[in-house]
Order: C-alpha cells, then structure tokens, then sequence
C-alpha cells in the first residue's frame, strides 16, 4: 500500500507553543482586519461600497499606465486598475458612491473610445451598485455569517461534550480570521465572493476537525491509562495521513480552479486554497491542543456513543 | 448489507439514466428524439446563469412617494374646475405639504360645496381639520400605503408589457421587496437600449400653447441645450402658477448641434396618454418616420372637443416633460387620431411605439443596480470554467488511482456516477448554472472523493490489524459512514446559509455544492459497496488492492 506518511511519532501536543504563536498571530491579523472594515478603511469591493466597475476586452494588449492617465484626464481621479495580461484585459473600478444618473460606466467607455481608437474593445462587463443596495448585500452577508455560525454550534452542541464543541469552534473561527487577514495583507478585495469562500472554508474546516476528533474520541474510550496528551498525540498521529490525503484531494481541485478558471473566480480560489491549508493546520495545532487545557472529566468524555 | 445486491446495483443505473433523461434538453440531441419524447419527458434543461449567458440584470425603485403626490396634484387641479363650474366660490385651493390640501373659502355654503366634491370625487380624501374658513383635505393613511403598492405592480405590469415587445428570450420580472422590482433579460445584445426603454415613465400629455400670453413674445426662440434651467429661473416670478416653460429639442442637420426651443404652456394637460389604444410607426413624407396613435372612444371624443374649440391654437405633445412637436391645430380633428413628428430615427420612433403601447409607468423609477455582462465574457467563463473542471477532475481521479490503485480506480467511478447525477439534478430542478456554480460542481469533485478516502483508510487500518479482507470492507464502511455523514452536514449547513441570502451568482454555488455533497452519500456509500459486494460474493480474495 502506499502510504504518504508511514507510523509517525511526532509530538504534536509539545509543539502546541509555537503553534499558538503562529496561529494567534493569524487570528490577530483577522481581527484588524474586521475592524478595519468597520471603520471603512479595508479594500471593500464595490458589492458592500457601492460604486461602478467596468471590464473591457482589447483586440490588442493595453499600457496600464496610458489608461490611467486618460481616466486621470477625464476627471476619473480616484478610479482603480487591474490589468490581466493574458487576455487584454482591464478592469476599472470607482468606488465613490454615484448615482445612475451620472453614468459613470457610459463615460469611462466613452473616454477609452476616444483615447484609443487603434485599439477596438468589447465591454465584458460592467456593473453599477447604488448606495442603498450596497447596504442590503451587506447586511445579507452578516446575516448569512451569523445564521452559519449559529447553525456550525447547534450542530456542535448535538455531536460532541462542550470541550471539543468550543476546541472546534475556535479552531474554525481562527480559519476565517486567518483567511480574512491575509487578504487584507495582499490587498485583495473584499466582496460577496470572498464572503462565499469564507463561510465554504468554514463548514469545510469544521470537517477536517471532526476527521481528527472522532479519532481522539475513539481512543479516549479505549485507553483510559494513557496521559491525555499521549492520547491526543496518538490520535493524531494516527489520523495523519488521512487528515492529508482528505485535504489533498480538495487542494487538487482548488488548485485547477485557481490556475485555469479564469479572472472572475481568481480571488475566490485562492480565498479557498489558503482556507484548506489552513484548515488542516488548525484540526492539527490549534483545535486538539486546546483540549488540553480543558481536562473534563476523565469517565465522562462522550456525549453519544 | 449483503442482500439485494442486484436491487442496489437497478438503483445506481435507474438513477443514471433519469438523470440523462432530464439533462438530454440541454444538449444538441435532443433536438433529433422523436415528438412523443419531447412531449412527456422533460423538455427543459439546465438554465444558463446571466454571467454565463451574457445580459442584464436591474434593480429599479419605484418612487411611490410622487405616485401619491401625482393624486394630489390632480385633485387640486381637478377640485378647482369642478368649484367653478358649481360657481361655488373659494379664496385658495392649494397643496401645502405633499400630503395635505388646503382649502379656504368666505361662506359655509362654499365648505359644504367642497366637502361633498371631495367625498364623490376623491374618496381617498377626508377631512382633517374644519373651521369656520378653512378645511384641510389629507390623505387617508391606509389609501396613501396602498396607493404606492398599486403603484409598485402597475409598474411591474408596465415594465413586463415593455419587455414582452422587445423581444427576448425569457426574461425575468419580478417584484422585490416592498418597492423595488428585479429585471433579468439574458442574452441581450444592446444593453442601453434596453435600460432606456425600461426606465422611462413615458407620460404622455397634451397641453395647449399659450401664445397669447403676454410672456410668450418675451422667450427666445432658441436657447442653446443646457441653459432650460437659467431660463426658467429668469422667468420664475412672472408666471402663473397655471402656465409653466418645457422645452422641445432640436438638432441641426448639419453642425449636429442640439438647441432647445422654450414653449410656454398651460400646465393643466387637456388629455393624457392613458386613452391611447394604438401607437404605430409610418414613414412619412420626406422618408421621416413618424408615430401615429389611436384614440379610444373617450379620448377621441375629448379630442374632438379640444380641437374644435382651439382652432388655429398650438397643441404642444409632451412626453415626460419633453416637447416632442407643437403643431397648430387646423382643424377639429372627429377621426380619434392623430401623429406625433419629431425628428428621430427609425429605432428611436419604435421605442417610442413600444412605450406608448405599453403605458407610462404610475411612478417614475430609478435604477439602483445595474448588472451587464458581455457575451464574450460569458463564453469565457464556460470555457475556463470547463477547463478547470477537466483538470481538477484529471488531478483527483490521477491520484486516487496512484494512491489506492484499484479501489482507487472504484472511488474514480464514483466520483462519475456522483457528477453525473449531479448534472441530471441540476437539470431536473431547472436549476440555473452560474460561474461559482461551476466552481461549486469542483470543489464538490475534491470533497466527494474525501468520503472515499476515509472509507478506504479505514479499511487500510482494518486490514492491517489482521483481519480478512470481506470484514475488513464491511467494518471499513460501517465505521467511516459516521465520520462522513458528519463531514456532510457541516459542509450543508453554511451552503443553506448561503442560498437562502446569496444573490444570484453565490445562489448557484450554493446549489450545486449541498447537491454535490448530498449526492455523494449515494454514490459514495452505495455506490461503491455493491461492487466490492459483487465481487466478494464471486470470489473469495486474499489480498484487496488498496
């Protein structure tokens, strides 16, 4: 058989210092960043700011810098550019909160027929939000953010005693901050999609966590004599090679979809690659580690059998 | 476990060929099957999402507020003439907040007079407040909140007649919320054109010229477009409150410059456009088109009067405010029609049709989001979307048979079976394919295979603590099936989640990942156990190749 990991030793449980000072520096990151967000500070994307973004398609490849200056001249001061290279491709943003009376999307694509008329172009896209829809799709998001949590502890709660349900809950909070954070880091928009990948990453990384305590479960049963890091480590240990196989297989597909499918779900792929990579690492260092701290009673570890 | 296993083995083909009846309309094929089949099976397949499609996707909301006032503002008009033909005699009658009327008059006769006008004409009116001069008429609190939410699906009914007339493949209208309504016209390919003939309130009234007012010798003839607003302005305090200044545009043939022409009109219009019952384009004599509408009876006899009584007058056509033409009244004009000339173009005179056909809208609307993707960009993403899925389907099945080797090669066939009942249940639901939806469909790929892993390492453990290979199977399935149905339900709970408040695109994702995953329970358990059961069955193996 071929096996990715043989019988492994390590010591996870005595590592768990140096994992908490990575995985709180993570959490940390993704709680700026939601307070960034707060205070309107964070790369909000047009769904949640309201604005006008447009994407063209050129028969011929564009200088990012010559489309800045003709946006710049027409009074488009504040607009954002993203070039895709590969396709001639431009996505131009304006965040400031316009009507659609002021037809900003009409202008910008007048202002490129005009400035490069050598070069013909097909408008792939264009998309104008007002104010009060931005603020429904906000308020759809945190809703849908809140229902999924209530629904990840309810379903929690039913499963497992109190200690693992609160070890896998933080260690699926700690996911999303993390994720969140390092977009925030890479300045990368957040939007709708970003919120879809996160919550996926959510219930995803729970999974992982089960993998893992389901595990730990069965042996509590079983070894009653062991130390509970012993137990915990060998659980681990045990479930290694599973845990990386399970996240593997989905990493197989993250990857085709952030390497071939394209400008429109880019971000959203890489909000999924990073979230299954981190969501391993949490089912290992940051969810069994923290059991340790809540011993529980030795007898009375299941909640079902 | 064991039994039935040629009943489990007629479940997974059932299945499969239900879910290629269902997904057969989305395909070429389908187009060749004989009538009967398209008849009683399935005819409808896989819905194309708009970012896949190409189209638009509006948001409008309907100011119900001036709907309301609009009521307002024609009882007092309409209150005033009924006064005076009564002869009843009154010192003002006016509006004074958008939601109340103020009426004061000298005599008790003169209230009595009013009440009862108001009451027949007006009842969504009463009463607020009555003295010894003065009555207040407000809007009863109820008919004001109706009144916008009539307002809100007589623009639905409106908008649907417009869209109906343009022509597209279907299109989706729909009311949202308490006010706004959501348009989705897939496929379209002038988008702006579109939005232009949704948006427009399309009021069509008709008032008279007032050329013998003395003002009127004061207006330039000509004014250059844009300076309406300082004109009106200039002459702000010398009119009165009966007359008002629109505007008709004219374009020079050959500078293509746009001027605008001031008229000075009563701003009581004579007829309005509702009495329309047919408006169609003609080419004219100068190969100019032309719009000529038809009146219903009540409007024709109305115009019959109009025209009769203002002979050699000047009748200027107006439509949301604009002045299309003010031609002069020849003669009284009994027929019930007439035609509107202006100097457009074929398409412009078309839209024009199509608007007046369908009716102005109760309540001007505004576009609060606008979403327009281009065709190009929706080929685009199938493609890349059809490329990914090929490559991560290549990775995953490449690696489970590297890594397994036969029951890997198992697991392979029922990631398969799992996609191809995905797809068939897409279709049967009439579910629609967005982008992240295909996203969703790969990511499912990846997690579909995790319940074989586990099912499979378990196995692994099992047959490493010694024991044969059919119990080895057997207790790999039971004690993985609870790890996997866990894993599920997760995964399921922050889909739900997101469909019941994603919009569109992020709806699509959430479908097919919880109808992935839930499919794999099938596949996954069932599936894949017969055949290890079959074969069990036949032979008795030493060693399974895992």
């Amino acid at each position: 058989m071929l096996q990715i990991l043989g019988k492994t030793q390590i010591d996870f449980i005595g590592r768990r210092k140096y994992a908490f000072i990575l995985s709180g520096f993570l959490a940390f990151l993704g709680l700026l960043t939601v307070v960034q967000i707060f205070r309107g500070e964070a790369n909000l994307g047009i769904d949640f700011a309201g604005g006008t973004a447009v994407q063209l398609k050129f028969d011929q490849p564009i200088r990012i810098d010559e489309a800045r200056r003709l946006l710049e001249g027409k009074r488009f001061v504040d607009a954002e550019l993203q070039e895709f290279t590969r396709d001639n491709k431009l996505l131009i943003r304006v965040k400031k909160l316009t009507t659609i009376q002021e037809r900003v999307s009409e202008r910008i694509v007048e202002a490129f027929q005009e400035g490069f008329t050598g070069n013909r172009f097909v408008i792939d896209s264009s998309t104008e939000i007002g104010p009060t829809i931005g603020e429904k799709l906000q308020k759809d998001a945190v809703v849908a953010i809140i229902v999924s949590f209530i629904g990840i502890l309810i379903y929690i709660a039913l499963r497992f005693e109190l200690r693992f349900g609160i070890a896998a809950t933080i260690a699926t909070f700690h996911d999303v901050l993390a994720v969140l954070g390092i977009f925030y880091v890479l300045n990368k928009e957040i939007n709708l999609l970003l919120v879809t990948a996160l919550l996926t990453l959510a219930g995803y990384s729970l999974t992982d966590t089960v993998v893992v305590f389901d595990r730990i479960r069965e042996n509590l049963r079983q070894r009653r004599r062991d130390s509970l890091e012993q137990v915990i480590n060998n659980g681990i240990n045990q479930v290694l090679s599973r845990t990386i196989v399970v996240s593997l297989t989905v990493l197989l597909s993250v990857i085709a979809l952030f390497f071939f499918g394209g400008e429109v779900i880019h971000d959203f792929s890489l909000a999924l690659l990073l979230g299954v990579l981190v969501g391993t690492y949490s089912s290992i260092f940051v969810a069994s580690p923290i059991l340790i701290f809540w011993k529980g009673h030795p007898g009375k570890l299941l909640k079902r059998g | 476990m064991r039994r039935g296993i040629k009943a489990r083995a007629l479940l997974i083909l059932s299945t499969v060929v239900i879910s290629g009846v269902f997904f057969l309309p989305s395909t070429p094929i389908f187009s060749t099957m004989p009538d009967w089949w398209k008849k009683y099976l399935p005819h409808q397949g896989l819905n194309l999402g708009l970012d896949l499609q190409g189209g638009i996707h509006l948001v409008l909301e309907v100011e119900g507020e001036k709907a309301v006032q609009n009521v307002l503002d024609r009882a007092v008009l309409t209150l005033k003439g009924l006064m005076d033909e009564k002869k009843a005699i009154y010192t003002t009658l006016e509006k004074i907040t958008p939601a109340e009327i103020k009426v004061e008059y000298p005599s008790a006769e003169s209230r009595e007079a009013i009440k009862k006008l108001a009451a027949e004409n007006f009842p969504a009116l009463y009463v607020r407040e009555a003295s010894e001069n003065r009555l207040i008429l407000a809007m009863r609190e109820g008919e004001a909140q109706q009144m916008k939410d009539s307002a809100v699906s007589q623009a639905l009914e409106t908008i649907r007649n417009r869209v109906d007339q343009f022509g597209v493949a279907e299109p989706l209208i729909q009311r949202q919320g308490q006010s706004q309504i959501l348009v989705q016209l897939p496929g379209i390919r002038d988008p702006q054109r579109a939005i232009a003939l949704i948006g427009k309130t399309a009021l069509l009234e008709f008032k008279l010229v007032a050329d013998d007012h003395p003002l009127a010798a004061q207006l330039p003839s000509r004014i250059p477009s844009g300076g309406e607003e300082a004109l009106v302005k200039r002459f702000e305090g010398q009119i009165l409150p009966e007359y008002e200044i629109v505007f008709e545009r004219e374009q020079d043939k050959q500078t293509n410059q746009v001027s605008k022409r001031p008229y000075l009109v009563n701003k009581q219009a004579l007829m309005s456009g509702d009495v329309l019952t047919d408006a169609r384009v003609s080419i004219g004599d100068f190969n100019e088109p032309y719009v000529s509408i038809t009146f219903d009876s009540t409007g024709a006899r109305l115009f019959d009067r109009i025209t009769s009584e203002n002979v050699k007058k000047r009748l200027a056509i107006i439509l949301d405010s604009a002045v299309y033409s003010a031609p002069v009244i020849q003669e009284r004009i009994p027929g019930g029609r007439a035609q509107i000339t202006g100097s457009f173009t074929t398409q412009e005179a078309n839209d024009l049709a199509i608007v007046l056909r369908a009716g102005a809208l109760p309540a001007p609307v505004n576009i609060i989001q606008n979403v327009t993707v281009g065709p190009s960009l929706g080929r685009d993403s199938i493609e890349k979307g059809i490329l990914a899925g090929i490559i991560g389907t290549l990775l995953v099945v490449g690696f489970m048979a590297v890594y397994y080797r036969l029951s890997g090669l198992l697991a392979d066939f029922a990631l398969v079976l799992n996609v191809v009942l995905l797809i068939g249940a897409l279709a049967a639901l009439n579910a629609t394919l967005t982008l992240p939806g295909i996203a969703g469909i790969i990511l499912a790929i990846g997690m579909a295979v995790d319940s074989n892993v586990l099912i499979l390492e378990r196995i692994r453990e099992e047959l490493r603590l010694g024991k044969p290979v059919r119990l080895a199977v057997d207790s790999g399935y039971e004690k993985a099936f609870v790890t996997i149905v866990d894993s599920h339900v997760t995964t399921l709970i922050t889909a739900l989640a997101l469909f019941l408040f994603g919009t569109g695109p992020i709806k699509g994702f959430a479908v097919t990942l919880s109808l992935g995953v839930s499919i794999n329970l099938f596949t996954a358990l069932v599936g894949t156990k017969v055949v290890y059961d079959v074969v069990n069955s036949r032979w008795k193996l030493r060693r399974l190749s895992v």
